[in-house]
């Protein structure tokens, strides 16, 4: 198994969509450089107020600066673009804040890389991981966890979780206007799904962000409520979710 | 309807009207956008001269008066242009974000020469 990943790593770029995360970035970059040594780090940083950018430089990764803020689905968008255009055969993405741990990438990557599904995606739920969240996320995400299970026709543990990794056919899927701007979740599973890719879901142990603002404050865990339910539901009615 | 408040509708459609097109003729608003606009100026117009067409609508949509009829049809006309108005901002939205995706990439591959 090690050889095959040394052997992949060359063709993986690792994903990692930044917003204000200066204190955060140049922690996940060392660690990710660590565990994944061949992989090429690129951090998309999305219009951060801060120096999120030049940290990021200044540690070696790739850095796609994007001139205005655009969204966390719309920066990952961006490295999934770049990662199409340098032909990478392999992508992961991971979130700048420290909860993703570089250590554990290699058991999302490898049901890719094996070929055994086109998308992993690593729950922090299943198996038996301990993982705390707050309230609300914790509720929001066993409600979107059975919607998605119920959709998808598997079971689908953490339909938020932003720790994936894919082969070139998904990313190329996902460079398309399907995927979402905002918070890409159940839905894009769903209309993954329904563009005959194989997703799966891989456990895997996740810490709590180490700092920075929650996505999840205030009162956009409403609106994310409506949101999901709502282009879950639109997903549905489209036909053309493979173009 | 009296006539005061026939010449009233009146000079303040036409007045819409020239608004619009004037800002046609200056390119500060493009044509597309002014469609909508142009199409209200107009109704209104109409409505205010032609009073028999606005009591016959009235009767049609059971209401009582002719001023409501205008209201409600001034608030459809609003709430059509608000809407022609989301749809033109999700799909700017859209495109910004390609042509912000588009630089980033851009930049990146021009920083890799240098």
């Amino acid at each position: 198994m090690n050889d095959k990943m040394t052997d992949s790593d060359k063709k993986l770029c690792i994903i990692i969509p930044a917003y204000n995360e200066e204190q955060n970035i140049a922690g996940v970059i060392k660690s990710v450089r660590n565990a994944l040594p061949d992989g090429t780090i690129v951090v998309v940083n999305d219009g951060s107020k801060d120096k999120t950018a030049e940290t990021a430089i200044s540690h070696g990764a790739t850095v796609l600066s994007l001139p205005v803020n655009v969204g966390y689905g719309a920066a990952l968008q961006t490295g999934f673009k770049y990662s199409l255009k340098k032909r990478f055969q392999f992508s992961l993405i991971m979130d700048a804040d420290g909860q993703h741990i570089a250590e554990e990438a290699h058991k999302v990557l490898i049901p890719v890389m094996q070929g055994i599904a086109d998308l992993a995606v690593g729950s922090r739920y299943s198996g038996d991981n301990v993982y705390r969240g707050s309230m609300i996320r914790m509720l929001g995400s066993l409600i979107f966890s059975k919607l998605a299970s119920w959709s998808l026709g598997f079971k689908v543990t953490d339909p938020t979780s932003g720790f994936q990794a894919m082969n070139r056919r998904t990313v190329e899927f996902f460079c398309s206007p399907v995927y979402p701007s905002d918070f890409p979740d159940a839905d894009i599973l769903i209309a993954t799904k329904r563009a005959g890719l194989k997703i799966a879901e891989v456990p895997v142990k996740m810490l709590p962000p180490a700092g920075g603002k929650s996505m999840h404050s205030g009162l956009k865990p409403f609106y994310y409520i409506f949101k999901m339910f709502f282009s879950i539901f639109v997903t549905f009615l489209r036909k053309d979710t493979a173009n | 309807m009296p006539l005061t408040q026939k010449i009233f509708a009146l000079v303040v459609s036409v007045l819409i009207l020239i608004v619009i097109v004037e800002l046609v003729r200056r390119r500060r608003l493009r044509e597309e956008y002014s469609f909508l606009w142009i199409i209200t100026g107009i109704t209104l117009i109409i409505l205010s001269l032609w009073y028999r067409l606005l009591v016959f609508i009235t009767h049609a949509i059971g209401a009582v008066l002719p001023t409501s009829t205008l209201f409600l049809f001034g608030l459809l006309f609003l709430v059509m242009i608000s809407l022609h108005f989301s749809v033109k901002i999700s799909k700017l939205t859209d495109q910004l974000k390609d042509v912000a995706q588009e630089v980033a990439i851009l930049k990146a591959s021009l920083d890799d020469r240098k």
